[in-house]
Parts: structure tokens; C-alpha cells; sequence
């Protein structure tokens, strides 16, 4: 069920297999009078497309107390229109040969559905219809409230690494909604009620605060005859809220333990970090495949394989989003294996990296990585769209075509240089699960 | 996203993958080719040329149904070791090489088979082809890393324990399969693992790891000749051995039971299921057909209906029939908060029950159909699902026209219902046994 999925607190792992970007040359950019931007990449690889609906809105946009409130939002979208009856949109899709799904992050709510060419304006004219008439029906709302507890119980209450980054995540961030979970918080959840969701739908579906990305196989005339006639007779909407909300800047390590049932430690660092708005983001990018990319990365071949200490190892860094975001590095460890060890192992590669430059040939190895992925990463037009649709959310579409030739200008200087930066412990967040056996109640 | 969010989903989706991956016929620009080589590899390959990438599946057989007792985990240790060390090359050397040229090499282990996986920028073939044929055919299986991966797989073992979906599977398959390999964790136990010894590995490597019992699969900015004419450079030491053993099938199924596992979790993990049948088997199709509708067709399946939509009682409940050659399974599969277990439970035993004693509608095996039938296309969407599914075609021995074959196999199914066996079903439950009310 990928459907309605939360990504919860997205900032951890945020977007990396769609982090580097697709082909931004050729798309196109058309704009409806009523504020829908339309973003179109042609790709006749496969005879699918992909329509996506990209609203400006997720868990960034709530107010305390209100937690998960885009995300069910999002699940109450699939219960119906004056003219599709409640499920009824998954149905018509999947008898079309389709697959449709939404979810939502801590910027955005997307719904979409990849079908082939002959089908697709049946999802076109679905995803107008939902714009503007979703019922959020009253009689499904209790349900479904129930079905999203599930999801939160599965994804984060019985994970120990997800329910350690939810925590994490609410101790990095003081101000920033960044620091809620997209799912929501339990009782937050609960106490939720459908009025909250019918303000919130009013306040911020509506065609200026939109975008369409289609990526596939069509011709951008055809699709946009068939986009214009179903959302341009939808009347542009009062201009939402923007968030203007800034992090403080952080003054001194924190530090949170998560004790639950487990069967290995886990170790979280989080550094606050730039997002693509600022051109440090390409080191960054580069800082995290010479940390973890690859069984020869430094963390990888000195922790996992020399020294036998972590089971395995991440340094995640994706600037592709709307505000500054994190880098962060996550360890899960052998079995009796000291937390503490581990910690100050991974510190000392850190301090490596900040005060040897890395050689000619790691960086060119970390570049080439780079480089094929953006040319895998083509391969899915999911993905594209994925990746054009995170560029719109976060600073617009055009910056994609920024990105190679950023990564190519990186020097071994500028790689050490966002180490010390960045990678400052005075800026950092560091959790830790303890595994217990006994019962917590 | 988080990766950990996703792999319950992943898994859902996997279920439905296997079946319509299986089930997609090719669209127009796969055109796949086959040819046996000189040393008895099946070569299959679907020239795509939009992108300078090539992907590689290998599907050998040298699964862990050929693990004896006291050496689980044999077969998977194996695979791991394939890329650390070869004649000419020492781990880091393979993993530096690779991670230089920005390409991928992975091996992983089955019951019934193992496989390698590559995918490499079209610049770099030449490489990459030696580096598969180099752990392919002189993998050296050095003691060091022996000692390494089996710690290595030590903790994965361990950190299964944190999966409370892997273990109702786990103790799914022991029960469904007593006694035979198909019941026992790929991976071994923590005494069977430490027990490996090299000779042993080595001489699975040497008898299991042979091109007559390879299936290759190739997709990308390649053309069959190309990659006949390669390999042959590549492979050329790579010499025939014993043949392939056959398929196993399982003499025993477990009989019905309840599994009870506590463990503090807010939510029961469950399991329902039994026998299923095999990829061979003449209903295959049909059996299909009719999961999509009762559980199988993600939104628009029965249980989702019931049990998540009307009584919000689970996000995720699903049912699939997953098939090897001459044998299957039946599961469904769902979590919901101990409190609900009991009622999710016999919820799930009722739509099981309905679907086997009434017929279904004209309308929802029509939908089933043309859902089957209408994906095709979005199913083959990238190169590397395309070699998956070439290799698979071989595999089950399915002939390069089964895609133009299988939309009539699926038209032609009418409204079935005996492969499911409520008195047989296996149930497990892992969660709070108290707040579930069985203990």
C-alpha cells in the first residue's frame, strides 16, 4: 500500500534516490490563467506516462497541535467528489491499467497516477475534479482516522531507527516545523477534526498553489489540450499563508536517547546544513559519496569492513528543499558493539576529512558516482518527474540544470572546507537507541 | 524517504510484482533475443538505446534448497563472498573499482536460485564484464573474509529480530514447510553460520556456480551480437560443469495451527496461509485472477474494502500468491493494534471464506482482467525490470512469445474458487499476546 504514504520526518533520508536531477533542458513550462504551472518532459523510452499533482503544502504548512494534518488530508482525498463515490478514483484507475498513489512530506502533498498515453486523460480529469469538489465525507472520517494510527503504529511506533529519528528530529529543530513528524503526532492525530481538514483544504488546493509535472510518453500539444480543458474552468484561490519560519542558530551539541525494544544500537548525527539555495550544496553532495558512497567510502571501508564495528552506514545530504535543511550520518552497529566507540570512531573520520584534504582521485571517484547516477536516474520517468516535481517545490525547476556542472566545479579544498563548516559538533544533534528486552509499560 | 518506511510497502508491492511482472507482456520496443553460448549460458538481451547504461541479471542455480543439515546457510554465504576476493583482486580492489566507475555489482540468494545484479554506464562494459567474469569464475573465497561476512551475517540475523513482519515469515515458512529447506531462513542460524568451513563453500562455488546453469540477461545500449562477442571474451575460462539439479518440491505441507509470538510491539503482525500452487501448475492464471480480487489488487481489493476502508482496522492488509516453478504459497498478510487482532482476524477468515463459496461478480473479474491485461505497459518501465523479467521468462520457462500469449490466458479465466483451503490456513501472530487476548 504506497498509497497515502507519510514520510515521516523527511528530513533523514529526504529524496536520496531521486536526489540528482533529471534532464531540465527539456522540459517545458506553460501556466494557466488561473496560477497552474505546468511542467512537461517528453521521454518515449516506455509507452507510460506519468501525471503528478504537486500541492504547496505539507507538514511545514501545520500549526502546533495540528500535526498530520496535510497527510490526512491527503488519505481523505481518495473519499470522494460529487461525481466519484468514495475509493471509486483508485478503481476507475486500476480498470484503466493504471497505478495511482499520493504522499506527503514536509513540503509538499503529491497525487499520481502512470498509465499509458491512450489513458491518462482519465487521470487528468480525476485530479481536476479533486482539486476543487472533494467531499472529505463525514462518514468516512472517524475510519480513517483509525487507518492512520495504523500507519503510524507500523511505520514509526514498533520501528526503532524511525522512532528515533521522529525524536531526533524534534530536539534539532526548536522553532522550525521541521521538527514535527509528517505522520503527526499521536494524540495530535486523534484530536483532529474533519473541520480541521476542510480549512485546510480551502485554504491551500487550489490551481496558484499547484503545479502539474508529466513526464512519458505524449506530445506536450496533446497533453496540454487535454490539462487546459479540465483545470483551467477552476477559479484561481485566495493566495495561502507563507511560512516564515528561521531555526536559530544552534549553540551547542544536543543529545537524545530513545531506549525501546531492539536488537542493535543505532547512532544518529544530524547537522544543520544549507539547502540548494546556497552553491555549498554541491560539496555537501560530494562530502556524503566520499563519506558512505560505496563499499571503498572512508566510513564504510574503515567502520563496516575494517574495524567490524557498525553493521552499516549512511551520510545522507539532500538540499532539495524549500528551507535549510540537514547532513546527517547513521550508523547501525554490530552486535555489543558500544555506542560511545562507535560515536568517537565516526568522529575521527570526521576530523579527517576536516583537516586532510581527500586525494585527486577520491573526489574524481565520488564525481563519477555522481555522474552515472544522474544517468541511471533517467531510466524511470517516475523518477524524473519525482525529481522535477522536488526542484519546483524547493526553488524552482531551472536549478536541475545547475547541477552537473556545480558538481564538476568542486575542489578538494571546497570539500574540506564544508566539512569544517558544516560537520561543526557545536551544530549537531547526536541520538542514540539503546536496545532493551523488558516490557516499557 | 525513509528507507525503513518503505520496506513494508515494498514488500506489498512485491507480491503484486512478481505476479504481473511475470504477467506483463513485452511492449513493442523490448524485442528480447536468445541465444545458448557456447559453454551452455542462456544469453537473453533487449537492446535499448535512449541512455549510455547497460543492466545485468544473472540468475544461477545456487539457492539455499541445496544447504545440507548443519550447514544452513551455505548457498548465502557464498553469494555474499562472490565479490570479495578473486584471483587477481582483493575486496577492496572490487568495491574501489566499481564505486570508481560509478557502477553497481550485488549478489544475493534465494531458495531456488542466486543472482547477480549489475548496471554500468555503456563507457565503462569492457570493465565491468571483466570484473563479473573475474567473481564469477575465480571468486578465491579468502578465509579472512569468510571470518568478516560471517559476522557480517551474524548481525543480519539479529537485526531480523527488530522486523516483526520477518518474523511472522520466518515462522510462516517453518511452519508450512517441516523438514525441508524451503522452511529454514536463507541465511542459516547463528550456530549453523559459525560452522562453515571453506572447503565447503568452495566447493559449492565450484559446483554451483557453472555458465549451463546460468541464465544471463542484458539490457541496454547494447545489441545482442555485441554482447555475444563480449562475453565470449569475457567468460571464456568460464567452463561447463554438473548440470542444474531440477526443482525441489516440498513431499510435506504443515498442517493448520496457530503461531503465537510475544514481543512488545504496539501492533499484532499477522499471517494467514497455506499451500499455494506452482508457476507450472494450469491454474496458475486463474488463481491469480482471483487474488487480485480478493487481496491482491492494492486499492481495489476485498479486504482493503473491509478491513481498512470500512472498519479502519489496518493501512496495510494484502494477499498474494507467490510461485516458484512446482511450488507456492498463499499468504495475507496485515498489522493492526493488538486490541483488533482477534476481529481483523476473523474479518480476513470471512472474505476467505466468501470469495471460495460464492462466486464473484461479473464486474470485479472483469475489472481483475482488464487491470492484468491493461498495465502492461507501466510494468517494463525501466532497463533493469526489463532484465528481471527476461531473466524470469527463462527461468520459468515461459518462451519469448509468452507476452503476446498472456492476455488470452488471462481472458480466459472464468469464475474460480478451490485454491483456497480455510481449514487449512496457518495463522501467525506476532505482538502483545496479553492485549491480543491469547495468553
Amino acid at each position: 500500500m504506497l498509497r497515502r504514504l507519510a514520510l515521516p520526518f523527511v528530513l533523514f533520508a529526504f529524496l536520496n534516490a531521486f536526489a540528482k536531477p533529471a534532464n531540465a533542458t527539456n522540459v517545458r513550462e506553460f501556466v494557466l490563467d488561473n496560477g497552474l504551472k505546468i511542467l512537461l518532459l517528453e521521454n518515449h523510452k516506455s509507452p507510460a506516462v506519468t501525471f503528478q499533482v504537486w500541492y504547496r503544502v505539507g507538514a511545514r504548512n501545520e500549526r502546533d497541535g495540528k500535526s498530520g494534518l496535510a497527510h490526512f488530508l491527503e488519505h481523505m482525498m481518495f473519499k470522494g467528489t460529487p461525481t466519484t463515490k468514495p475509493e471509486e478514483y483508485s478503481r476507475i484507475i486500476a480498470k484503466n491499467g493504471g497505478r495511482s498513489n499520493a504522499f506527503t512530506s514536509s513540503d509538499v502533498t503529491v497525487y499520481f497516477a502512470t498509465m499509458s498515453r491512450d489513458k491518462i486523460g482519465v487521470e487528468i480529469e480525476l485530479e481536476a475534479d479533486r482539486m476543487t469538489n472533494a467531499l472529505l465525507g463525514d462518514t468516512y472520517f472517524e475510519p480513517e482516522k483509525k487507518v492512520i494510527q495504523e500507519e503510524r503504529r507500523l511505520r514509526t511506533d514498533d520501528n526503532p531507527s524511525s522512532a528515533l529519528s521522529e525524536v531526533a528530529g524534534a530536539v534539532a529543530y526548536t522553532v522550525h516545523p521541521y521538527r514535527r513528524p509528517v505522520i503527526g503526532w499521536m494524540d495530535d492525530i486523534q484530536n483532529l477534526s474533519r473541520q480541521d481538514l476542510v480549512d485546510f483544504y480551502k485554504l491551500y488546493y487550489a490551481p496558484n498553489n499547484a503545479y502539474v509535472v508529466v513526464t512519458g510518453d505524449f506530445s506536450t500539444e496533446e497533453i496540454l489540450a487535454k490539462i487546459k480543458s479540465a483545470f483551467e474552468k477552476i477559479p484561481r484561490g485566495a493566495e495561502p499563508p507563507k511560512v516564515r519560519v528561521e531555526e536559530p542558530p544552534q549553540r551547542g551539541e544536543r543529545r537524545v536517547i530513545l531506549k525501546k525494544e531492539a536488537e542493535l544500537p543505532f547512532i544518529l548525527m544530524y547537522y544543520h546544513a544549507p539547502n540548494l539555495k546556497s552553491p555549498d550544496n554541491y560539496a555537501l553532495d560530494l562530502l556524503s559519496v566520499v563519506l558512505a558512497g560505496g563499499r571503498s567510502s572512508r566510513l564504510y571501508h574503515e567502520l563496516v569492513y575494517q574495524k567490524r564495528i557498525a553493521r552499516n552506514i549512511d551520510a545522507d545530504y539532500s538540499g532539495v528543499s524549500i528551507d535549510p535543511t540537514g547532513f546527517s550520518v547513521t550508523a547501525q552497529l554490530m552486535p555489543g558493539k558500544e555506542p560511545a566507540k562507535v560515536e568517537r570512531e565516526i568522529d575521527a573520520l570526521l576530523e579527517k576529512i576536516k583537516s586532510e584534504l581527500i586525494s585527486e582521485r577520491e573526489l574524481q571517484k565520488a564525481k563519477n558516482q555522481i555522474e552515472s547516477s544522474y544517468i541511471y536516474a533517467q531510466d524511470s520517468i517516475f523518477g524524473q518527474a519525482m525529481k522535477i516535481g522536488y526542484y519546483e517545490a524547493a526553488a524552482g525547476w531551472r536549478m536541475m540544470d545547475a547541477y552537473l556542472d556545480g558538481i564538476r566545479r568542486v575542489t578538494r579544498e571546497d570539500i574540506r572546507r564544508v566539512a569544517r563548516q558544516y560537520l561543526d559538533r557545536d551544530r549537531r544533534t547526536v541520538g542514540v537507541l539503546i536496545p532493551t528486552k523488558e516490557k516499557s509499560q | 524517504m525513509s528507507l525503513v518506511a518503505c520496506r513494508k510497502i515494498v514488500r506489498a508491492l512485491a507480491s503484486l510484482c512478481l505476479t504481473i511482472t511475470l504477467a506483463a507482456p513485452l511492449q513493442a520496443g523490448v524485442t528480447p533475443k536468445r541465444s545458448v553460448l557456447g559453454n551452455g549460458m542462456v544469453l537473453l538481451t533487449s537492446e535499448q538505446r535512449a541512455l549510455p547504461m547497460v543492466s545485468i541479471e544473472l540468475l544461477t542455480d545456487a539457492g539455499s534448497r541445496y544447504d545440507t543439515a548443519g550447514q544452513e546457510g551455505l548457498a548465502n554465504l557464498t553469494a555474499r563472498l562472490l565479490t570479495y576476493g578473486t584471483k587477481r583482486r582483493s575486496a577492496l580492489q572490487i568495491s574501489d573499482t566499481l564505486d570508481f566507475i560509478g557502477a553497481s555489482l550485488s549478489a544475493g540468494c534465494g531458495e531456488d536460485t542466486a543472482s547477480v545484479s549489475m548496471t554500468m554506464l555503456k563507457k565503462d562494459l569492457a570493465t565491468g564484464l571483466g570484473l563479473l567474469a573475474e567473481v564469477l569464475t575465480s571468486s578465491t573465497l579468502p578465509q579472512e573474509e569468510i571470518d568478516r561476512q560471517k559476522q557480517a551475517v551474524i548481525a543480519a540475523i539479529k537485526a531480523r529480530e527488530e522486523q516483526p513482519g520477518d518474523i511472522a515469515e520466518r515462522r510462516f515458512a517453518a511452519a508450512l514447510y517441516p523438514g525441508s529447506p524451503y522452511g529454514r531462513p536463507v541465511e542459516g542460524t547463528e550456530t549453523s553460520v559459525r560452522a562453515l568451513q571453506r572447503k565447503s563453500l568452495r566447493e559449492f562455488f565450484e559446483r554451483a556456480y557453472r555458465p549451463n546453469r546460468a541464465i544471463l540477461s542484458v539490457v541496454g545500449d547494447i545489441s545482442h551480437d555485441e554482447m555475444t562477442l563480449a562475453l565470449n571474451q569475457a567468460f571464456r575460462s568460464w567452463k561447463k560443469g554438473e548440470p542444474s539439479g531440477g526443482p525441489l518440491v516440498p513431499s510435506t505441507h504443515g498442517p493448520a495451527q496457530v503461531i503465537r509470538v510475544n514481543k512488545e510491539l504496539t501492533q499484532a503482525n499477522i499471517i494467514l496461509g497455506h499451500q499455494g500452487v506452482g508457476r507450472e501448475h494450469p491454474d496458475y492464471y486463474a488463481v491469480q485472477v482471483m487474488n487480485y480480487i480478493l487481496g491482491g489488487g492494492g486499492f481495489s481489493s476485498r479486504v482493503i474494502d473491509s478491513i481498512r476502508n470500512e472498519k479502519g482496522l489496518a493501512y496495510s492488509v494484502y494477499s498474494y500468491f507467490s510461485a516458484e516453478r512446482r511450488r507456492g504459497e498463499f499468504q495475507l498478510v496485515m498489522q493492526t493494534k493488538n486490541e483488533t487482532a482477534q476481529e481483523a482476524i476473523r474479518i480476513a477468515k470471512e472474505e476467505i471464506r466468501r470469495i471460495r463459496e460464492q462466486p464473484v461478480s461479473e464486474e470485479e473479474l472483469s475489472d481483475a482482467k482488464d487491470y492484468l491485461t491493461g498495465s502492461f505497459p507501466l510494468r517494463l518501465d525501466t532497463n533493469r525490470k526489463v532484465a528481471s523479467f527476461l531473466a524470469q521468462v527463462e527461468y520459468f520457462q515461459l518462451g519469448l512469445e509468452y507476452p503476446d500469449r498472456y492476455p488470452d490466458l488471462i481472458r480466459r479465466i472464468t469464475r474460480d474458487r478451490q485454491y483456497l483451503q480455510p481449514e487449512r490456513l496457518i495463522t501467525v501472530i506476532v505482538g502483545n499476546l496479553q492485549k491480543i487476548g491469547e495468553k
